[in-house]
């Protein structure tokens, strides 16, 4: 039999300290709605769980106005989505952490198991980059910083090195006039996995983007950052115009391949369809008008 | 739960909506309606199930929950190829490992000589089953079973099924019928000699069977046609999705006794099959049905039964398996994958001149796809006389179809129904006005020759064009609303019920059906109806093979019918004796004793049937009786479905507006769960039509056999299901009772179709009718 043994640190030291003893063969348990289910269906060969639930610094939400949000990697999408100061400042966030699984994973699932999955698909990634959030990385040698559309590096693995761990994300504060959404297509209304995603963010100036950013999921191996899009935006009057243009920026720096869960053909096409409609949503939450 | 009761009250037959003044008219809209023909004291009424407090409290004992004493447990090790030769296995390292009890293979299954054998529904070669158990020489399809273990754990088992080296020598696959037919196609059983028009001919071929039915004269039907329409159809492989995997618990006894503890739908299956696999007597074999989380056909054939068995033998141990949701998908056979071709033509004034289809199914690994059942369906709702339907059975490399619900009838329907519509539209005419124009009814003759009796197409189609739904306003843009009907039959076959009354004057209901739409109150509420009591006070249990009379499979919608009338008539002759016990104590003759709704009466004195009882060991002892039945006035029944979708043109994601399911159910014993089955069948058609496909990689392997993957709609994609139920009386039953379990998945798919054609245009030719393809359509268009 397959034996497992279990740590469960009680400060960020001790939880380095686990992980530069195990490295490579440790994986982090937070909510554990990936990690469970690919150790059961063997895809893992770890024989080291760290549950880092219980290590203050991964578990914390702080805001300062100003200076922006502080999300401890192992909270969980139901303390997100309760806390009404995120919910009012960036609700581009709420939007992916109200969609990832049903209400019961959303009660043990974090953001930053999400982002550490790797997933190509992943529904809190879009929204984190188009925010520019960055995530904090330690280890007992040190720490360093990592801009979120830099961590994941293939489907499956990311920017972390095997002694390392993800503590938390920071999002930047919104500035005024700026908004943000996450759309995703899927088949079902629910339980399902995004066949493509769109996160966008506007920060609008004067009746023009003054600036936008778009992340796309499950169109290339790693959530995608489109500059290209963003460029479309930056200095266009807000308008159906510009937004198209993103679109078609979006559409045309997809990559994806055909699945189970669409052809590629059809993926570029929503990458279209979700960016307009995002930033349609992005425009209007940040008070302008599409005029 | 807000029901009317409409149309005429009485006791006679006489069809719904033949009562001069049309169907019902209403002001106020009712979500469920009931156009009822006939009323009873019980039949009909909506009593509380009597398994009720134990599924809604969780403790009503399921297969899983079992586990006795010394339990060992089991896991299948299931071939990763579509298609291939076994040159050898070796278990030596498996049997090895600590903890491991039993290893098996094909080999450990005792050398049967070929037979048919009765496998639920229908005979096949027993060397299928066999095969399909353990795969011996080749496997067939990814998750064909090639050997198990018994372990400590079920962990220890699954490691040790992996460590068992097998050498497999890949083999060319093939994954729909028209590849399997191609004239270089690979055979997949060397042995297959296609059958043809009932006659076994000598042709090896991967066609099992070719089924021909004609009739008139079809070319000058099309030739005096002035609209012909002739498209062609496929359907993907398609899985009946219950929740509750396969399990099993096998005790083979010291003393030769095998007890088998499983979720069937047939007991008696189990135990026959199992007899004939093992080679040993059925009286040595007992089958307990533990409650089952859903089956809708899937639930008939064995798999592990015989397997758990062979390891409880070599062990002296129970062994128990439960399937992962990954066997289930890949192990468990799914509904067949559809190759469907259908020409129809008409004449200006609407009348069908001529009909002509085409049908080939996917069999899976071995032959028995219910083509012919899909062939006997495609035009059963059309009174036609000229009308050819040519249906291939065809062995391909998935796994071995079962039974799904109306199993055939949803893929024809799919095909049918869209080219009727299409018809309709082109002459011009309304779609149900043209198909009550060219309805079947009592005396039109099926594609395969039998004529129908009393059946309700007319009546279902009348509530169709009468229903508030279908002259509802629809509008806004890239919105459609769909009709399609469908057909499914009823079988009889055999069941057995005995009743025993107690003193208290309640009466305990011993049946053999395993009940999974509430089948143990509706039989119990038709002895209540003899015996003029409560259903309340009828006390039913499912019971094992040891401990009741033959039953059949719950399948074929027979088990309100048949197991229905077997209570019904036990209960008649607890009534003769009631009234012999009654004449005893009155010392009267028996003939001078009358029953009317419970009460027992004779020249001014009178009992209730309660007291009757409480009197029992006074006027002879216990009273029971045992009815055995092997009904033929079967009555099938028709369905149809008004369907409102909005499509996105954007993203060819289809919504499900509105919803209504209209049919025929000879009389409703418990409306609420007809109801209940009316609306599971219209989900299930809902999941067939927009998501649910084995989506197999170019290696003939599954790629979305999880629950995630494999969408089945969840209750956040389905609107509300409004029911309507026709009632025509079968007037081959009692109560007027038709099988209802069915029918109602037939039309969905085409409704749909039928649907998203008004709302975009798009034709759609294909299942499912997913995003990507409904995109792909409406920007193609």
């Amino acid at each position: 039999m397959h034996w497992i043994d279990y740590y469960r640190p009680r400060t960020l030291e001790a939880c380095l300290e686990a992980f530069a003893e195990h490295g490579a063969s440790a994986r982090a348990l937070a909510g554990g709605t990936d990690l469970l289910v690919q150790m059961r269906a063997g895809r893992l060969a770890n024989n080291v769980v760290v549950d880092v639930k219980a290590v203050p610094e991964l578990n914390e939400i702080r805001y300062e106005p100003g200076v922006g949000l502080t999300l401890g990697a192992a909270v969980p999408c139901y303390r997100i989505y309760g806390d009404p100061t995120v919910r009012r400042e960036y609700p581009a966030l709420i939007d992916s952490v109200s969609m990832i699984g049903g209400t019961q994973i959303q009660g043990r699932a974090s953001v930053g198991g999400n982002l550490c999955n790797a997933s190509p698909s992943a529904d809190a990634v879009p929204p984190l980059i188009a925010l520019g959030a960055t995530c904090r990385v330690a280890s007992v040698a040190g720490e360093r910083e990592i801009p979120v559309e830099d961590f994941c590096t293939a489907p499956g693995t990311n920017a972390l090195g095997e002694r390392e761990v993800l503590v938390s994300l920071n999002l930047p504060a919104p500035s005024p006039g700026s908004g943000a959404c996450y759309l995703r297509f899927i088949p079902r209304n629910e339980m399902d996995i995004a066949v493509a995603g769109a996160g966008v963010s506007v920060r609008l100036a004067n009746g023009c983007f003054d600036s936008g950013r778009v992340a796309l999921a499950a169109v290339a191996a790693t959530p995608l950052l489109v500059p290209e899009a963003g460029a479309a935006l930056s200095g266009q009057p807000v308008g159906s115009a510009a937004i198209a243009a993103a679109a078609a920026a979006a559409k045309a720096a997809a990559r994806p391949i055909s699945d189970m869960r669409g052809t590629a053909e059809y993926r570029s096409n929503l990458c279209e369809v979700l960016t307009r409609r995002a930033l349609e949503r992005a425009v209007e939450r940040a008070g302008g008008t599409l005029g | 739960m807000s029901t009317s009761t409409l149309g005429p009250k009485s006791t006679s037959a006489a069809p719904a909506g033949k009562s001069g003044n049309g169907a019902p008219r209403r002001d106020s809209y009712e979500p469920n309606m009931v156009l009822a023909t006939q009323t009873f004291d019980v039949v009909g009424t909506r009593p509380v199930r009597h398994d009720g407090a134990d599924k809604v409290t969780g403790r009503a004992l399921y297969g899983a929950d079992l586990t006795l004493a010394g339990t060992l447990h089991g896991a299948i090790l299931r071939s990763p190829h579509a298609h291939a030769r076994i040159r050898s296995i070796d278990t030596s390292k498996a049997e090895q490992m600590d903890g491991v009890h039993a290893v098996v293979t094909a080999d450990d299954l005792p050398e049967a000589e070929d037979k048919l054998v009765d496998v639920g529904e229908g005979d096949t070669r027993l060397s299928y089953v066999h095969g399909n158990v353990l795969a011996k020489g080749k496997v067939l399809y990814q998750g064909h079973a090639v050997a198990a273990v018994a372990a400590r754990n079920q962990h220890v088992a699954l490691e040790a099924a992996n460590a068992i080296v097998v050498d497999y020598e890949p083999l060319p696959s093939y994954m729909t019928a028209p590849e399997a037919m191609a004239a270089d196609a690979e055979l997949l059983h060397s042995d297959l000699r296609m059958k043809e028009f009932g006659e076994q001919t000598d042709k090896p071929s991967n066609v099992a069977e070719h089924f021909h039915w004609t009739a008139g004269a079809v070319d000058e039907g099309f030739a005096g046609s002035d609209v012909v329409v002739e498209r062609t159809f496929d359907t993907s492989t398609v899985h009946q999705g219950y929740i509750e995997p396969h399990n099993v618990t096998a005790l083979w006894n010291h003393d030769g006794r095998l007890h088998i503890w499983c979720s069937t739908q047939g007991a008696f299956v189990v135990r026959d099959v199992t007899s004939k696999i093992l080679e040993i007597p059925v009286s040595n074999i007992k089958v307990t049905p533990m409650e089952i989380g859903g089956g809708f056909g899937g639930k008939i054939p064995v798999y592990m039964e015989p397997v758990a068995a062979l390891m409880s033998r070599k062990t002296g141990r129970p062994v128990k398996i439960v399937m992962s949701r990954e066997d289930v998908f890949t192990g468990t056979g799914p509904t067949p994958g559809s190759h469907v071709r259908v020409k129809v033509g008409a004449s200006a004034d609407g009348k069908i001149q001529a009909l002509e289809a085409t049908l080939a199914y996917e069999a899976g690994a071995y032959p028995g796809s219910f083509v012919a059942p899909g062939g006997m369906c495609v035009f059963a709702a059309y009174d036609c006389a000229n009308l050819s339907v040519d249906c291939y059975d065809v062995v391909v490399n998935k796994p071995s179809s079962a039974a799904y619900r109306a199993p055939g009838a949803t893929q024809a329907a799919f095909a049918a129904e869209q080219v009727i519509d299409e018809v309709a539209s082109k002459l011009g005419l309304d779609p149900v006005g043209f198909r009550m124009r060219n309805a079947a009814k009592e005396g039109t003759r099926r594609a395969d020759g039998p004529k129908f009796r009393r059946i309700g197409c007319e009546q279902v189609l009348q509530a169709v064009r009468d229903h508030p739904h279908y002259s509802a306003p629809l509008t806004g843009s890239n919105r459609g609303r769909g009709v399609a009907v469908g057909f499914w039959f009823n079988v009889g076959l055999e069941s057995s019920c005995t009743l025993n009354v107690n003193t208290d004057g309640t009466v305990h209901l011993v049946e053999g059906s395993t009940d999974i739409g509430g089948t143990r109150t509706s039989i119990a509420m038709q002895a209540a109806e003899v015996l003029g009591i409560a259903a309340e006070e009828i006390l039913p249990e499912v019971v094992d093979t040891d401990s009741v009379g033959f039953t059949s499979v719950t399948g074929g919608s027979r088990t309100t019918f048949a197991t229905g009338w077997a209570a019904h008539d036990a209960a008649q002759k607890i009534v003769a004796e009631m009234r012999v016990r009654a004449a005893k104590l009155w010392s009267v003759e028996v003939e001078q004793v009358e029953h009317a709704k419970g009460v027992y009466s004779s020249n001014g004195n009178s009992i209730a049937f309660r007291d009757l009882a409480a009197m029992s060991s006074k006027t002879g002892g216990p009273v029971s009786a045992t009815a055995t039945v092997k009904p033929r006035g079967v009555g099938g029944s028709f369905s149809a479905n008004i369907v409102d979708v909005e499509v996105d043109p954007e993203t060819g994601k289809v919504e499900i507006l509105r919803f209504t399911a209209v049919q025929d159910v000879g009389k409703a014993v418990h409306p609420s769960y007809v109801e209940g089955q009316m609306q599971g069948g219209s989900v299930q058609g809902i999941g067939w039509a927009l998501n649910e496909e084995y989506f197999m990689g170019a290696d003939g392997t599954m790629k979305n056999s999880s629950l995630l993957d494999y969408r089945m709609p969840t209750t956040l994609d389905l609107p509300m299901i409004d029911t309507c139920i026709v009632e025509v009386a079968n007037p081959g039953h009692p109560f007027g009772v038709r099988g209802v379990g069915e029918a109602n998945i037939v039309p969905p798919p085409a409704a749909i179709a039928n649907a998203i054609h008004r709302a975009v245009g798009a034709r759609m030719q294909r299942l499912p009718m997913s995003p990507p393809a409904v995109w792909a359509e409406v920007a193609g268009s």
